[in-house]
């Protein structure tokens, strides 16, 4: 059966057609988008940890679950990198089973708690309803629904335990212990492989643990899915850098019969312009690994991390959104972000940029540093900022930012963080021989099945992708355990 | 893993520790480091691996007490784990017969120097090693890098043992007796940018083992980064080791500062 054709059968089960049927659609369709539960903004710009949202209540789901019109052909659908059944989960939170809108969540996605967090809906899911493509109203709130379901199963505990598999004895490595490599680890130990993950650091879960702070994402949801993990059988080695601690050919002698790269896009970019080695300036990767891997800004902690009072932020992604919003919750009492675009430009989510707004971060678009300067122990003092205007479109499309010729400012800064983008993490394409990599440093996989040049040895996540987002990661990983497992299976 | 074997003091700040790591006694070389946590909200901190048995399984690691994690460190005892241990990072030194080659190491830096001394001479190096420090006490693994070098000069500020003066003396009266072909140094910034002034002038080649301010030592957060000819790279993955006539010392002495 096709996806298309599942997708319908759901769609055509008895109890399903009658509630479509118990409200009229021009009904639904008038009632009004549910508003996120939030902590108050002038609390949570002091709380590091407190999280922002604070999700639907069973009441709230359940209205909004009924603006969604379940679709003949839900548009939706197609903005999911995964192709969630987004019809057939909202329509069982409406009829107030959760549990199964929980259940189907899970048939295509490993973590739907995370993904209902830090997914970009408004680009994604939400961009492709009907109710924005055609009625000209805000879409039905996927995301947050597939949050209230995901949390509902975890926090209500009437989790079944989840099956031990059968061992097929095939051992599996994976690189890297992000979403792309737990997505993977999970599909492929429910399958029976003897699944073990390297990871570097002495945290399991990527980025979700070091990068995403917790008043966005908080660890006890990680920590949650990765019991789930351990309790199927996975193993995990911390502090284990394949290519240095082990290499390729060790993990060949010792049995394992694939190999999945998950090894992300952890190398901050910098800029290379004056200045920038100065005591205070930092990449947004070591203002987060400090504060959320590290918890520096804990008295108990021994790893220090800087607090500037007046700080900025260089970029406007999510990690710029993340830095900025956590060194206000450090105590900065002016926090701002410095981008060369415009506001439309920006390429974080939508409401990180709403939450950071109303935390009292300043936007200072159009504008780009070129230059800092510290005091005479080097410590920064201010930077120089250009102003911007857009010219062209350029190869993205996005248009081109040009310098306005004389127009420039200095601003009094104590702390700037650098969040310019990532590359990929040399390490295993420089001791995998073999592997094919672009100039970019992504490693060269074939589309459909994920495997690379070298054979057995799978990619998936931002390694593949530069910096890309969580719900991709995870997508590759499932695809490169279903490749892996057709491709095993076949062999032994 | 990450148990301690042995402990032993060198002096009252300075302890050597051999450790149980046998995935990274087996593959590390000459230069590599490993970073190393102790307790759940320790800090990661780079220390050079200094020795490793791969048959044993273990590695050795030489630690000068000079804040509060080398100070948790130094505080473990014998069958006591150290919480986290990760590695071997960093690049490998490069190991060839260069001819002559002057090995300048400073106070704790004469651990991370020993490998290299060991490596220079099994490629057929002559080798001398000047080995500094403020007195007799500071003065680490005399014996251990006589055993590799075909000269050892020891310099101490007060004259307690060897001759009174700077490591720069040591290297500079080698120097002038006879033809140096690379010199090796490592030790406190202040002391390699010395070391490397001094061999500028005389034009001798020079290699220094930065040893900067780290966090993951993997190349993810750029804390550890200097400016070398010009550029920025990161000590933890494009170093440890930089050709010192390049490396811009008061900048890192300068980024040294950072915390305290
Ligand atoms: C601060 C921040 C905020 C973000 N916010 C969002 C968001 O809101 N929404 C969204 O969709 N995306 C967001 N992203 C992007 C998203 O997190 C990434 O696209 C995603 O995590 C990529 O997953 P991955 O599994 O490929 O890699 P990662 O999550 O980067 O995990 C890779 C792991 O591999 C380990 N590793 C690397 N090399 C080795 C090796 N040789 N041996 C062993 N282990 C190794 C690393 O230590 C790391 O733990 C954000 C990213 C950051 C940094
Ligand atoms: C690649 C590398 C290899 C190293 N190998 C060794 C080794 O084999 N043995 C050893 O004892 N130390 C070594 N170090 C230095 C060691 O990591 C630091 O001494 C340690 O991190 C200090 O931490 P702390 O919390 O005890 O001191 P802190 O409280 O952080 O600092 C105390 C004092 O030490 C200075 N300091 C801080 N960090 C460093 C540093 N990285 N280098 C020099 N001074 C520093 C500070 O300026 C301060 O004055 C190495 C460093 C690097 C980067
Ligand atoms: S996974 Fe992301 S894109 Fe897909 S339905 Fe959920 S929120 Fe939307
Ligand atoms: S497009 Fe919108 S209304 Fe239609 S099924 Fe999807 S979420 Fe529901
Ligand atoms: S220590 Fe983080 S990049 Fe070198």
């Amino acid at each position: 059966m096709t996806r298309e054709e599942y997708m319908k059968q759901r769609r055509s089960e008895p109890w399903r057609d009658e509630l479509r049927r118990s409200i009229k659609a021009k009904e639904r369709g008038e009632r009004a988008r549910v508003h996120m539960n939030e902590l108050d903004p002038e609390f949570r710009s002091h709380e590091l940890k407190a999280e922002v949202n604070q999700g639907l209540t069973k009441e709230q789901a359940v209205a909004e679950a009924s603006r969604c019109l379940d679709c003949g052909n839900p548009t939706c659908v197609t903005g999911c990198p995964v192709e969630i059944n987004i019809p057939t989960f909202i329509k069982n939170i409406e009829r107030g089973d959760f549990l199964e809108a929980s259940r189907t969540l899970k048939e295509t996605s490993a973590l739907p708690a995370v993904c209902g967090r830090v997914c970009p809906q408004e680009k994604q899911c939400e961009a492709q309803c009907i109710y924005i493509q055609k009625m000209g109203k805000e879409p039905v709130a996927i995301g947050y629904l597939e949050r209230f379901a995901a949390d509902y199963e975890r926090l209500n505990g009437i989790i079944p335990e989840p099956e031990t598999p059968k061992s097929n004895g095939i051992k599996v490595a994976v690189v890297g212990s992000g979403p792309a490599g737990l997505s993977f680890a999970g599909d492929m130990a429910k399958r029976g492989y003897d699944i073990t993950v390297f990871e570097a650091l002495h945290e399991i879960g990527g980025v979700l643990k070091y990068g995403i702070p917790e008043f966005r994402l908080p660890n006890d949801i990680v920590d949650f899915e990765l019991d789930v993990l351990n309790k199927i059988g996975v193993k995990f080695i911390k502090n284990c850098i394949v290519g240095k601690t082990i290499s390729h050919e060790d993990l060949l002698n010792e049995g394992f019969k694939g190999i999945f790269v998950a090894s992300g896009a952890g190398l901050p970019n910098f800029m290379n312009i004056p200045g920038e080695n100065l005591i205070g300036v930092m990449s947004a990767n070591e203002f987060l690994t400090r504060v959320n891997l590290m918890d520096a800004s804990n008295p108990e902690s021994d790893t220090p991390v800087q607090k500037g009072k007046s700080v900025a932020i260089i970029g406007a992604g999510n990690t710029a959104m993340d830095a900025v919003r956590t060194a206000r919750r450090l105590g900065a009492e002016r926090a701002m972000v410095v981008y060369r675009r415009s506001d439309e430009e920006m390429p974080a989510r939508a409401e990180e940029v709403k939450h950071a707004k109303e935390e009292g971060i300043e936007f200072l678009t159009l504008h780009n540093p070129i230059r800092y300067e510290g005091d005479a122990n080097g410590r920064l003092q201010r930077m120089l900022l250009q102003k911007m205007e857009l010219g062209e479109p350029d190869a993205s499309g996005r248009r081109k930012p040009v310098p306005i010729e004389g127009a420039t400012e200095w601003i009094d800064v104590d702390e700037v963080i650098v969040s310019v983008g990532v590359s990929p993490n040399p390490l295993i394409p420089s001791t995998f021989s073999g592997l094919d990599v672009t100039k970019w440093g992504t490693i060269v996989i074939n589309q459909d099945t994920m495997e690379t040049d070298l054979p057995g040895v799978y990619a998936g996540g931002d390694i593949v992708r530069g910096g890309a987002t969580v719900i991709l990661a995870m997508g590759d990983g499932r695809q490169a355990a279903a490749a892996m497992d057709s491709s095993l299976s076949k062999v032994n | 893993m990450n148990r301690i074997i042995r402990k032993q003091y060198f002096s009252p700040k300075v302890v050597e520790f051999v450790v149980e790591a046998p995935l990274i006694a087996r593959s590390r070389r000459a230069g590599h480091f490993v970073i190393v946590k102790v307790g759940e909200k320790g800090e990661r901190i780079p220390l050079t691996i200094a020795q490793s048995d791969p048959e044993k399984g273990t590695i050795t690691i030489v630690v000068q007490s000079v804040g509060v994690s080398s100070e948790k460190l130094c505080n473990l005892n014998e069958g006591d784990y150290i919480t986290d241990l990760v590695g071997p990072l960093g690049k490998a030194t490069h190991i060839e017969n260069y001819g002559t080659v002057v090995c300048a190491g400073g106070g704790v830096g004469i651990a991370p120097m020993l490998p290299i001394i060991e490596a220079m001479k099994k490629a057929g190096n002559r080798v001398i090693s000047v080995l500094a420090a403020r007195n007799k006490d500071l003065v680490i693994l005399e014996e251990q890098v006589a055993q590799y070098s075909d000269e050892v000069i020891v310099m101490t500020d007060d004259g307690s043992s060897g001759q009174k003066g700077l490591v720069t003396d040591g290297v500079e009266s080698v120097i002038k007796r006879e033809k140096v072909d690379l010199c090796v140094t490592i030790g406190p910034a202040i002391m390699m940018k010395f070391v490397s002034l001094l061999t500028k002038k005389y034009d001798i080649p020079t290699m220094s083992s930065l040893n900067t301010i780290m966090v993951d030592g993997t190349g993810m957060c750029g804390a550890c980064r200097v400016t070398v000819d010009g550029k920025t790279k990161f000590v933890c993955v494009d170093g440890p080791e930089f050709d010192a006539h390049k490396v811009d010392f008061d900048e890192m002495l300068m980024r040294l500062k950072a915390y305290s």
